[in-house]
This record gives C-alpha cells, structure tokens and sequence, in this order.
C-alpha cells in the first residue's frame, strides 16, 4: 500500500474542461448493471432455461403438426414476459434498495439522462432476448422435423418477428415504469404480478368493467400479436391504450418520483 | 474548491441544517466536525446535487454541482461505503464507474492496489467485504477520476488505526499538491490530525469555522508555579483571566508569554507553562456543540 495515488499534479489553477458521458455510453452501462449482480446473472440463466423447457415439452406434448417453428418461438415468448420485467423492475429498484443511487446520481447528476439510459437498456434487452428464443426455437423445430414429418414447419414472418419484438419491449417497460413508481424491490415485483391478476379477475367479476378491460388489459390487447395478420385500427388502437395505461401512466409518475426524490 | 452559501434544509417543521456557509480553499484539508445528527451529511448531500436545498447555493470548482458534465473528474465523493451492490464485486464497482467517466481502464486496478484490494479481494462480491474494505473502495472510487476536489463523509468509518494513518497521509499529500478536501467526522482525533480548517456543526448552524490554530488557541494556557496562590493574585491584578485546573495548574486566557511576564515580575517559579492541550479539539468541540445541545432539547 502507497499513499501515490496519481503522477498528475493536482495544481489547482490549469483550467481542465470535461465532456459528459453520451447517452449510448449510458445506455451500455445500464445493460452492464443489468447482468452483473448475481440476481441479474441468474435471472437472465432462468429464463433461456425456461424456454429450453417449454419447447422440450412441446416436442412431447403437442401434436405434430402444431410443432412449427413459429409456434415454439412464440410459446418461448411467455416465460420471457413473465421474467424480463423483473429485470426492468430491478434495474431501477435496486438503485433505491441497494442504495446505490447515491453512487449513480453522484456520477451522472442530470437524473433524467439516467431514466432515458434505463429505458434504452430496457428496449435493448427485450430485443436482444429474442435471439435465445430464436435460437431455441429453431433447434426444436429441426429435432421436430425430424422425429415426425409433419412437424417442422419452418414459415414464419418478419411481421411476427416485428409483433414478437413489440411484445417483449412493451413487458419490459411495463416492469421498468413500476420499479420507477414504487421504487422498491419487494412492492414493485409483488404488485407486478398483483395488480394485472386481480384486474383481470375484476373484469370477470364486475360486468360493467368488461368494456374498459378490452381497452386496458394488456394481456387481452397483445393477444392480436401473436396471430398471423396485421393488426387492425382498433386493435392498434386498443394496443396502444394499454400501453398508455400499464407504461406510459406509471413511467411517467414515476419519473417526476424519480426526478424529485432525494437521494440519501 | 468549494464554496456553500446559506444552505439550508428544512423537513417540516423540523430545521435539519441552518444559514450554512463556508469556503474550502486549494491546497487545505478542511474538517467538518459535529455530533450525530448535526446536519453534516445532509449538507455535502446538498452540496453534490443528491438532496435539493430549502436555500441557498453551493458550488464545486466553480459551478453548482449538478451542471458539471462530468462531475466525477472534477470532485471525488464518497458519502456512504455501505451504499454499494452486495451482489457486485469491487472490481466491477469501480469498473462501472470507470466507464462512466471515461476512464481508463488501467486505472481501476491502479487504485484497487493503492488502497490495499487488489488480488482476490478485487474479485469478491460486496456483500462478503467488511466496512473497512467498503470504505477502501470508496476512497478507490473517490480518487478513480483524478479530481482537485474530495468530499468525504466520515472516511475513517471502520477503517484500522493503520488504515486511518494511511487514509491521513493520503489527504495530506493531495491538499499539499494543491487538492481541496472536505472531510466530516466525529472522530475528532482524526481530524485534528489532518485538518487545516474546521468547521463545526451543531444543530444544523454552524457555531465555529476557521483555521485549526485560531480555534485551538482559545484554549489558553496552563501554568503551574510552586506558589499558586501568589502567581493568580498576580496573574488576576494583571487583568487576565484565571481559572483554576487539575493538580493546582492554573489556566489562564492569554499568550504563554504574557503569563511567562507576570511570572517573572514577581519572581515566581514556574514548573510548567504551556497550551491547553488536554483534548484539544475535543473540549473546543464539546463546548461548543453543548450549548446548542440544550436550544434543540427546550
């Protein structure tokens, strides 16, 4: 151990100027602190493993005709929207629970840069989550293919790819927006999984609810996502409430939090 | 540099720090000392962006510290060890923040040895590390971008006493090549050591600020004589004050030399004439921190 910590003298009158770290420096960050901690590490193994298993399961369960490539990649698409937003939650939770926002906005002041840099990440991530369920898919459908000639039917669409896509942003940003709004681990998973089931159920319940379910159920208005054809005016329409109600509404509450909240 | 202009902070009806200001200059160690509670924390939040001001304006090497671009190349901060990941390691820690400043990457495992982790401690996860080795990392974060200026929130925390005469000497040499630190603590042995200036705080306001000497000189000085009794009479009939001390020392508010005159003048023998030295810093700090104690508890 020395005390010499650096060769520059730290003469206090040569003026030095400093340029800002860019946005997709950010961005990459961000990603980095996503998959660095073990939690994140471990989630990310858990959900490839999951799609493993979910297409494994088809190759015994589903008749052969049904295992197709398009309908292995989008059986993969489930465990991945139930796990990504978890790392969307923790992306921003973690800083408030671990308190590492001390270290964050100590570095990166300008918080509104750092909630752009987060939801970057967080589009970066559920594109880049479609590469093991393509890959996934694909290998169960050449197993498929070759265990039963009616299977392993290998159409598939760039429409679907672009819907598959959608889909898996829009999940993480809905888990982004509540780790902004509450701010904690624990409430933001819990209500996460909460809030959704006991709408839904609502909606069953209650029949004067079931006309606004069909505007902001997200799980009823991404069902179209997942069919062969281009989704029509109200469905769009209908896609595009929901996302306002579960992303937009709660991003942007939480943002104003995050914004505001002091940092100790 | 660092300059704080009437700060202050109110939660509620509750003042949590009052009107503070003060200045740090180049080249100094500056000790910001006061019990638990004072508003030491809360005032370097506020002065690095994390906690916004009720009043009052602060600003690092020139700016408000929220539109530095690059905050961390200018001013080193470490305000809480314990507020890492435990589920990262040090190394990428520092690695994160290095990248972020833009950095080289060298630096991080430069840093990691000078504060005593590198090797397999650099590899392990937060979690498994003491609040000595945190703080370590810490001190390794504050330095990674290079910066004229440290803001310290009680750095010694947790540290060995081998430790704390590292992290001291390390101060030293970065005030000394023109560095501007800002340091808190309620151990005032260590800033005694190390500090240039002080600033204490108590309640929030700030009840003394200037150079370690200046404060510590009100203190006066202790004299024995083998004639008490005959050396106060004189002492008091030449107008200083007098207060009598421990083992018939008497402490008297003045120079050495002015009380070494009188001595003289009537001949007395002197066995010891000396500054206040018995806790220093501490009786300097509890005295000035009581008073303010019992405004907050009426």
């Amino acid at each position: 151990m020395t005390a010499t910590l650096t060769t520059t003298p730290a003469a206090a009158t040569t003026p030095r100027t400093f340029t800002r770290p860019g946005i997709l420096r950010l961005t990459g960050i961000e990603l980095r602190k996503m998959a660095d901690t073990r939690a994140g590490f471990w989630l990310m193994v858990a959900t490839a493993l999951i799609s493993v298993a979910i297409v494994v399961i088809q190759l015994f369960a589903a008749d052969p005709p049904d295992q197709t490539f398009k309908n292995l990649f989008q059986s993969t698409l489930f465990p991945v929207a139930v796990l990504l937003p978890v790392l969307g939650i923790l992306s921003v939770t973690s800083e408030w629970t671990q308190r590492t926002a001390l270290t964050t906005f100590a570095i990166t002041p300008q918080r509104q840069r750092i909630a752009a840099a987060k939801a970057l990440a967080a589009v970066v991530l559920g594109i880049v989550a479609l590469l093991p369920s393509l890959g996934v898919a694909a290998i169960g459908n050449a197993v498929a293919g070759g265990m039963d000639s009616a299977a392993g039917d290998w159409s598939f669409s760039a429409l679907l790819l672009a819907y598959a896509v959608l889909f898996n942003v829009v999940n993480v940003l809905v888990g982004l927006a509540f780790g902004m709004l509450f701010m904690n681990s624990a409430v933001a998973i819990v209500l996460y999984f909460v809030v959704p089931t006991v709408w839904t159920i609502l909606t069953q319940l209650i029949s004067a609810m079931r006309t606004p379910s069909e505007w902001f159920d997200l799980s009823m208005t991404s069902t179209p996502l997942f069919e062969n054809a281009a989704l029509s005016g109200g469905e769009w329409a209908r896609l595009a409430a929901s996302i306002s109600f579960w992303v937009v509404l709660p991003g942007v509450l939480g943002l104003v939090r995050l914004l505001k909240r002091e940092v100790s | 540099m660092i300059s704080v202009t009437s700060l202050t902070k109110r939660y509620g009806a509750h003042t949590a720090v009052n009107d503070v200001s003060f200045e740090c200059a180049p080249g100094t160690v500056t000790g910001f000392l006061g019990p638990n509670g004072a508003g030491k924390s809360t005032t370097m939040r506020m002065i690095t962006g994390l906690t916004p001001p009720t009043s009052g304006t602060s600003a690092v090497a020139g700016r408000p510290y929220r539109q530095l671009p690059n905050p961390a190349r200018e001013v080193g901060v470490l305000l809480d060890a314990s507020a890492q990941h435990p589920g990262r390691t040090g190394r990428e820690v520092l690695a994160l923040s290095a990248r972020t400043q833009g950095v080289a990457r060298e630096r991080v495992d430069e840093l990691l040895s000078t504060v005593g982790l590198a090797g397999p401690a650099a590899g392990r996860r937060v979690r498994g590390y003491s609040l000595g080795m945190r703080q370590r990392l810490g001190i390794a974060h504050a330095f990674l971008g290079d910066p004229r200026v440290l803001i310290l929130d009680e750095p010694a925390n947790g540290l060995d006493p081998e430790g704390i005469f590292w992290m001291r000497s390390l101060l030293r040499e970065f005030a000394d090549r023109g560095g501007t630190v800002l340091l808190s603590s309620h151990l005032l042995r260590e800033v005694e050591a190390v500090a240039d200036r002080l600033v204490v705080i108590g309640g929030g306001r700030i009840v003394a600020n200037g150079t370690k000497a200046e404060l510590l000189a009100g203190g006066g000085v202790r004299v024995r004589a083998l004639d008490p009794a005959t050396l106060r009479v004189a002492l008091e009939r030449a107008g200083l004050a007098v207060t009598g001390g421990a083992d018939g020392a008497l402490i008297v508010q003045a120079e050495a030399e002015q009380v070494g005159q009188v001595a003289a003048s009537i001949s007395a023998v002197l066995i010891e004439l000396r500054p206040v030295d018995t806790g220093g810093l501490e009786e300097l700090f509890l005295t000035l921190t009581a008073g303010e104690a019992k405004e907050t508890a009426r």
